[in-house]
């Protein structure tokens, strides 16, 4: 039996995840992180998982499991660490992936060190992964794995984690909230930025950043537009870059590049965006030990795709992929991901942010 | 996880009910009635229904008349603030500002807020000093540069620190200017002496669960001369101030619980007061570091103790209390669940972090040496506790 703190949002994974740790036998507490400073309700339009209702929701099935619950406030962390990373990120030109600083910083870190000090053995949440002897998998539902937001999490944060519900696909995951009788078995799933409630990134970033004109400019070195920041631009991205259709020769126009100390926005078409070597910053290894000499492995940049083969080795302190086959919509900022093929569940190798 | 009885040290947050009381709403209970109705039945219920307001009356300085049944603290308070200040706006429309504290309870801050909003209010924030008290001298201040004031409203005693205002003083005050003055009273009723006419006020509100009675029962004392808007519109019960069928279980039930805690109020308040500084003194000297926060002595609620634990995450330190069944409060209950730092510590000067680092124990009718004793055995360890964990929490787990 262990002591265990599930971290619960409201929605219907962590609350079976709280579920099934009781039934293991653990001694349980679920605790709903409060990350805004001013949590709004459904009724004034929250989404996401940090509304009053959501809160709500978890201290209700709390009470169904007969569990101790709280609320504890992160905000002012979740401000820093990852919300006002998420802007600086954007500002600089990058594509920052929130969700996988969340885990870096808040659950895996500020609530984990807490709760250990607390008296607590491991933290659970309701991610779609698996974790066994320390190695960290996919889900077995590869629509819902969730394995890579959690790919920054060192050896030392994963030996105080645990994932119940990973083995399960989520329609499953459903069915057992319903039979459990917990009234959160029907509620929606989450997709957007829980900060954002509206959904409009571009505004969000636009009121916090401002307007900082540039340039679209294309292969040749003409500018097509103005545009109002960089912050509204990813790499890979087609639609809304305030340029009139499609290049000289009839192929769509693609953001290939971002340069943000000249605010400068390029274009060009499809085969532009192909990368052939990533190279990522501060990696990351699962195991705990950094590999020597060629790892072959899977590669994916991405939350939900973007997924290609190659061979990566440590360079200095930079990790690079050669990839065999070229992969588009790679932007600095996001995470890459080094998976081990595996039938049991492709196994994570390690992470590091993509600097180019 | 706790122990077979928790130690309940909330007694602010709703405390026990009187057994007179149980026993008196039970027998109403049993009985049908509406206090409306013209015939032998609802003239039954009527008759319990006036027997409970003179008692209250009587035992709170009231006239029967001045009594408002409400459905507890936090209607009364409503009624009270936007009311009157509707009344007043009505007879002269220049008047649109209310004076108030940053330390009033929610009740009163979001009433008030929203009538901002909504209704033009102007807002007065009277400072406070550091134990969270008001002086007469900031509210002659106040009014002597306004001549626009609908209302005064100014708390009995905190919810959180346990602060008493100086409230005939300032009742005198507003008098003096011609303005009426409202006081949220709900934590004072039953634990220090409150009478109403005394006071001076206009208006105070009243709420049964925090002196021995039923939640969702309360009242509004409001003086004959001064108006007051309904928030409610219907049948006209309660002097058209305040519609709805009335409930005559709990009214019966506030009137048994006030009389107990009035009459007992001198022996128990001591009692109480004896209890509640031997958890304080033991705290002291067990732990360092630890700041009291509000008034001392006689500016005192008697079962009120607050902390500041510097360093600690009160979070933390609650569920670590929690675990071994010693129930307090960070905060007033009402926000409990969305975690915020107390805007009453906040007013009375204090930086958010030591703000997130209190907790509250209150003592009341029930509470024993017992709890007092074993709260003490346990708080010291869970604050070394509490500590390590906000230091471990700012670092990075590896």
């Amino acid at each position: 039996m262990m002591r265990v703190l599930v971290a619960m949002s409201g929605g219907v994974d962590s609350s079976v995840a709280a579920a099934r740790m009781v039934d293991a036998g653990h001694d349980v507490v679920g605790v709903h992180l409060a990350l805004s400073a001013a949590p709004g309700t459904l009724r004034t339009g929250s989404r996401g998982c940090c509304s009053k209702e959501d809160a709500g929701d978890a201290r209700r099935v709390a009470d169904v499991l007969d569990i101790p619950f709280y609320v504890w406030d992160f905000a002012d962390r979740f401000k820093e660490d990852v919300i006002d990373d998420f802007v600086s990120s954007y500002a600089r030109g990058e594509t920052p992936n929130p969700c996988v600083r969340c885990n870096e910083r808040i659950k895996f870190s500020a609530l984990a060190a807490r709760a250990l000090a607390l008296g607590f053995d491991a933290v659970a949440t309701g991610h779609y992964a698996r974790l066994s002897d320390g190695r960290l998998r996919r889900a077995v539902d590869s629509d819902k794995d969730q394995s890579y937001v959690l790919a920054v999490l060192t050896a030392g944060q994963l030996r105080h984690a645990v994932f119940p519900i990973g083995d399960t696909p989520k329609p499953q995951i459903r069915e057992e909230a319903a039979r459990r009788g917990l009234a959160v078995a029907e509620k929606p799933d989450s997709h957007d930025i829980c900060f954002i409630p509206s959904g409009d990134t571009r505004a969000f970033l636009g009121s916090r950043i401002g307007v900082r004109r540039g340039a679209v400019m294309d292969t040749g070195g003409t500018v097509l537009a103005e545009h109002d920041g960089v912050h509204g631009f990813t790499i890979g991205q087609r639609k809304g870059l305030g340029i009139a259709g499609p290049g000289p020769d009839g192929a769509p126009r693609y953001v290939t590049g971002i340069d943000a100390e000249t605010g400068t926005v390029h274009v060009g078409d499809a085969s532009e965006l192909d990368v052939w070597t990533l190279t990522g910053e501060r990696p990351i290894f699962t195991s705990g030990v950094a590999p020597s000499g060629l790892i072959e492995c899977q590669v994916q940049v991405r939350a939900h795709g973007g997924i290609g083969d190659g061979v990566a080795q440590l360079r200095d302190e930079a990790l690079v992929v050669d990839l065999r086959v070229p992969l588009r919509g790679v932007a600095p900022g996001q995470t890459m991901v080094l998976y081990r093929p595996d039938p049991d569940g492709d196994e994570v190798l390690g992470s590091a942010t993509i600097t180019r | 996880m706790t122990t077979d009885r928790p130690v309940y040290l909330d007694h602010a947050a709703t405390t026990p009910m009187h057994p007179a009381a149980i026993e008196a709403m039970t027998a109403v209970l049993a009985t049908v009635g509406n206090a409306s109705s013209l015939h032998g039945t609802g003239r039954l219920a009527r008759r319990r229904m006036e027997e409970a307001r003179e008692t209250l009356a009587k035992l709170l300085g009231a006239r029967p008349s001045e009594v408002i049944f409400t459905a507890g603290g936090t209607e009364s308070d409503n009624l009270a603030v936007k009311g009157i200040y509707w009344a007043r706006r009505d007879a002269d429309a220049r008047r649109r500002r209310i004076v108030t504290t940053p330390v009033e309870h929610h009740a009163v801050l979001d009433a008030v807020e929203w009538l901002a909003e909504h209704e033009g209010a102007e807002v007065t924030w009277l400072p406070v000093d550091d134990d969270g008290s008001v002086s007469p001298a900031v509210l002659r201040d106040a009014l002597q540069n306004h001549d626009d004031v609908a209302l005064v409203t100014v708390m009995w005693a905190n919810n959180e620190v346990g602060t008493i205002m100086p409230i005939a003083e300032l009742a005198a005050i507003a008098a003096e200017f011609d303005v009426p003055m409202h006081s949220d009273a709900v934590q004072a009723v039953g634990h220090i002496p409150v009478d109403f006419t005394a006071s001076g006020l206009s208006a105070m509100s009243i709420t049964a669960h925090k002196f021995g009675g039923p939640t969702g029962a309360g009242a509004l004392l409001l003086r004959r001369q001064t108006a007051c808007v309904p928030l409610l519109h219907g049948g006209g019960q309660e002097r058209d101030v305040r519609s709805g069928t009335p409930d005559v279980a709990g009214a019966v039930a506030m009137a048994a619980a006030a009389r107990v805690a009035v009459e007992s109020l001198e022996t128990n308040s001591a009692r109480v007061a004896q209890l509640r500084d031997r958890l304080v003194d033991g705290v002291l000297s067990s732990i360092d570091d630890v700041r009291v926060n509000g008034a001392t002595g006689s500016a005192r609620l008697p079962g009120n103790s607050h902390f500041t634990f510097r360093g600690c995450e009160g979070d933390s330190l609650l569920m670590l209390l929690d675990a071994r069944g010693i129930e307090c409060s960070t905060g007033s209950a009402c926000t409990a669940g969305v975690a915020q730092p107390s805007h009453v510590l906040i007013a009375m000067g204090a930086d958010p972090a030591s703000a997130r680092g209190s907790l509250r124990f209150s003592l009341g009718h029930t509470s024993t040496e017992a709890d007092v004793d074993a709260a003490l055995a346990v708080l010291p360890a869970a604050v070394e506790r509490a500590r390590q964990a906000a230091l471990a929490s700012s670092g990075i787990v590896d």
